[in-house]
């Protein structure tokens, strides 16, 4: 019972965000004359046949797996108050760097892979890194700094793709980089269906699925179960206190930020190691200003940003159907807009309401020998024990 | 006898080093422009880019820097009144959109508006997320950003794809009228006396008349209304009952809200007033391009922040960071050549930095500088042309360069991005 009344509260700030978000969106789009339940009925269409409900769910999973790589990136930074918004920039120039890379090595199939991941890794956290120093060297506010180098590492990754790395034919339509080799792409896990007695779709579904589940549970151990997780929750929440416990501030801003790009870094791999093998001029964007919006319906755990990932790409998977289905697609993109701005309202009226109960609960506890405790320790004793 | 002499060079002394560093901001500041125009002028000449200092270069630099000007005096009115606005961007992504959707309908006056009013709404919204609901001020900026690009993507491909006027799923149809420019009459039209100075190239006062008549020859009407906003924001905040209640609000609300300053509406009010702005900054924009585009604010409203970080919090301040966006956003559109003669100027401030640092003795920053200014200095004598990848994003690092050299000296409104709840402490 205890257990159900603590997940009470973490799950109905977000259920009430969506319900509120998918209201606000469908009164906007009843003014604007669209039918709100036609587009609806248009997003939880998945087809006739198995085969296309089957691919419909392969699309979602696949479009969930960078989408929840993304929303970790953004949240271990911000677990401990740091606004990483800059893994936009980090996957995107971690993509094209470990495309080049992986095309220009031959390596056995298994070598290969990790070749590619770790530079994408590498890449990202040094990008990150950067951040970092210029915060505790020279006092930089890592949103402004962040932001900027967005703009400098798109930059640089247009340059790499038109210059260096180019490995296209000059006269091609779309510029990329040289294809991986075989041994550097990453099997599908669709024999899971012919496993299970389901229709095999033609859409392959992405081995990176394993690695990311990996990732989110290595995540998971190191930030609850370990000394640095402790001390970076701990910074997030009072850095005047984690200071005179011990923790070396500088560092931890350092090392998370390290973390965060290093995670960031495997954002572009499912869709280069799954599907394009070549970074290309189309190649998927704006996965890390999504990750900001995943992070914040997840509320920054590894769990809560895995079903966040899965309804984000639920609702990118209708672009395409609402796009033949003539309504504006863009319905899509004010939908998850919403979701953030409601999902941030409602966390915050949840967090009062329980600190509200907290407070209640500690005063008649307490109240014949001191009386009240002051709301903000009561307050994050309760946010570290959950 | 020597008494005599060294008593009036003593004086001399402290007022030469008053006048350079000490003395009125506004005097500091006119030395740091007469220092970047001297300086500049000196690259020009090293470096034989007539572009440096070009009155079209000076022109375009000052189109450049009005909506950063414009989105960093929104963040100038919010964030003195403790609220952070990342949603600048965001606002004024609305602003174009409302710009291009009453100017097409009913020319640029209703343009303006339009933009005014829409970019306001998304401070209203920042208003009701950061000051009632008390949500993190970053956060809530982050998602008016994302829900603006939807709802300009929304509007555009609802009213723009069958619409008869044109325009598209990504752009409306032009304005149905161009805003009026103004020119200084004698000096930069008609006889354009300045014209024929910049012409000679000479050293320090061809480069005054180019920076002169690029700021005063064929100027828009929205330009010079934005130029006037920065000394009336400085009186409005600085000089008046209101700014005072402001600023008090960003300073220490608790102590404003006991001496009877009604705190959440003094913010309601800053921030709406913060979103106007910035969606006029929009409005500019749209201004320039005739039309109503996707992606039009591209990142403007992140770099206006930066300006008012740059600048201190103070107008002066921001109008000198939208400046040097602006200016180096103009070069690298005008001459992508001249980009490379930037590089000298980092050289040269990267080897001051290096030589203070040491002197200090914070060996690892000056060794780090160091080796920034002799890679720029390489740079500078090595390459030709930098590839249009690269220059696109100068303004961008300079921005990044200049907040790096500046950050440590500045000093935020006390309560800026606390979440302030009446009655809690």
């Amino acid at each position: 019972v205890s257990r159900l009344r603590r997940l009470g509260p973490a799950l109905f700030a977000p259920v009430l965000a969506v319900i509120v978000a998918v209201l606000i969106s469908s009164a906007v789009m009843a003014a604007l004359q669209v039918n709100p339940l036609k587009v609806f009925e248009v997003m939880v269409d998945f087809g006739q046949t198995p085969s296309q409900q089957i691919t419909a769910l392969v699309v979602i999973v696949n479009r969930a797996i960078p989408l929840f790589l993304a929303g970790l990136a953004v949240a271990v930074a911000f677990r401990m108050n740091l606004f990483n918004i800059g893994v936009e920039g980090q996957y995107r120039l971690a993509t094209i760097i470990a495309a080049a890379a992986g095309a220009a090595v031959s390596l056995p199939a298994p070598v290969h892979v990790v070749f590619i991941v770790v530079v994408a890794m590498l890449v990202a956290a040094l990008w990150a890194g950067l951040v970092a120093v210029l915060k505790v060297t020279r006092g930089v506010s890592e949103v402004i700094s962040s932001i900027m180098l967005n703009f400098v590492a798109l930059g640089l990754a247009s340059y790499l793709l038109t210059g260096p790395f180019r490995g296209s034919a000059p006269a091609s339509n779309i510029v990329s980089t040289s294809q991986i080799p075989e041994s550097g792409w990453v099997p599908s896990l669709n024999w899971i269906f012919d496993a299970l007695g389901l229709a095999n779709p033609p859409r392959q579904l992405y081995g990176f699925l394993i690695l990311a589940a990996v990732v989110g549970v290595a995540i998971s151990v190191l930030l609850n179960r370990t000394r640095f997780g402790y001390d970076l929750r701990a910074s997030g929440m009072s850095p005047s206190a984690a200071s005179a416990s011990g923790v070396n501030a500088s560092g931890m801003v350092v090392k998370t930020m390290l973390l965060s790009g290093a995670v960031a870094g495997l954002i572009g791999l499912p869709d280069l190691l799954g599907a394009t093998h070549a970074y290309t001029t189309n190649f998927t964007a704006g996965l890390g200003f999504l990750g900001i919006a995943v992070a914040l319906l997840g509320r920054n755990k590894p769990g809560g940003i895995a079903f966040a990932a899965l309804l984000f790409a639920f609702l990118d998977r209708a672009l395409v159907p609402l796009q033949i289905a003539a309504f504006p697609a863009s319905v899509v993109t004010i939908i998850q807009g919403t979701i953030v701005l409601a999902v941030v309202i409602a966390n915050e009226v949840a967090r009062r309401v329980t600190r509200r109960a907290a407070e209640r609960g500690t005063a008649e506890a307490a109240a014949p020998t001191t009386g009240p405790t002051p709301g903000g320790s009561t307050d994050a004793r309760q946010e570290v024990q959950a | 006898m020597s008494t005599v002499l060294t008593t009036p060079e003593a004086p001399g002394r402290r007022s030469l080093t008053e006048l350079l560093t000490g003395g009125s901001r506004a005097r500091r500041l006119i030395w740091l422009i007469g220092g970047a125009v001297v300086v500049l002028a000196a690259v020009r000449l090293i470096s034989g880019e007539n572009d440096l200092t070009s009155s079209s270069t000076m022109s375009a630099a000052l189109l450049l820097a009005v909506p950063i000007g414009l989105a960093a005096l929104g963040g100038l009115f919010s964030e003195r009144a403790g609220v952070v606005n990342i949603g600048l961007e965001g606002m004024m992504i609305l602003g174009t959109w409302g710009a291009g959707w009453a100017g097409y309908q009913w020319g640029w006056e209703a343009a303006l508006l339009g933009g005014v009013l829409f970019g306001a709404l998304g401070g209203l919204l920042h208003a009701l997320a950061t000051v009632t609901f008390g949500v993190d001020h970053v956060i809530s900026g982050v998602a008016i950003n994302i829900l603006a690009a939807g709802i300009a993507r929304f509007l555009s491909e609802l009213l723009y794809t069958d619409n008869p006027a044109g325009g598209g799923v990504t752009q409306s149809p032009a304005l149905s009228s161009k805003p009026p420019t103004v020119s200084l009459p004698i000096l930069s039209s008609g006889p354009d006396l300045l014209g024929k100075v910049e012409q000679h190239h000479w050293f320090l006062i061809s480069d005054v008349a180019g920076v002169l008549r690029g700021v005063t020859n064929n100027v828009g009407v929205l330009t010079v209304l934005a130029v006037l906003l920065i000394p009336a924001s400085y009186l409005l905040l600085w000089r008046t009952a209101f700014g005072l209640r402001l600023r008090s609000c960003g300073e220490n609300p608790w102590a404003a809200d006991t001496l009877g300053v009604a705190v959440y509406r003094t913010k309601y009010i800053a921030v709406v007033i913060s979103g106007a702005l910035a969606g006029m900054g929009g409005v500019f924009l749209v201004f320039i391009a005739g039309i109503y585009r996707e992606n039009q604010t591209g990142g403007r409203g992140f770099i206006g922040l930066a300006a008012l970080i740059f600048g201190n919090w103070r107008p002066g301040g921001l109008a000198v960071g939208a400046s040097l966006f602006g200016y180096s956003d103009a070069l690298q559109l005008r001459s992508p050549a001249a980009v490379v003669a930037l590089l000298l100027l980092v050289a040269v401030l990267l080897a001051y930095l290096t030589v203070t640092q040491a002197m200090k003795g914070n060996v690892l920053q000056s060794a780090i500088a160091g080796v920034i200014a002799v890679a720029a200095l390489i740079g500078f004598l090595t390459i030709d042309v930098l590839p249009p990848g690269i220059v696109s994003f100068t303004p961008h690092l300079t921005t990044l360069l200049v907040l790096s050299l500046a950050s440590q000296r500045l000093r935020p409104p006390q309560a800026d991005g606390l979440v302030y709840r009446r009655g809690e402490s």
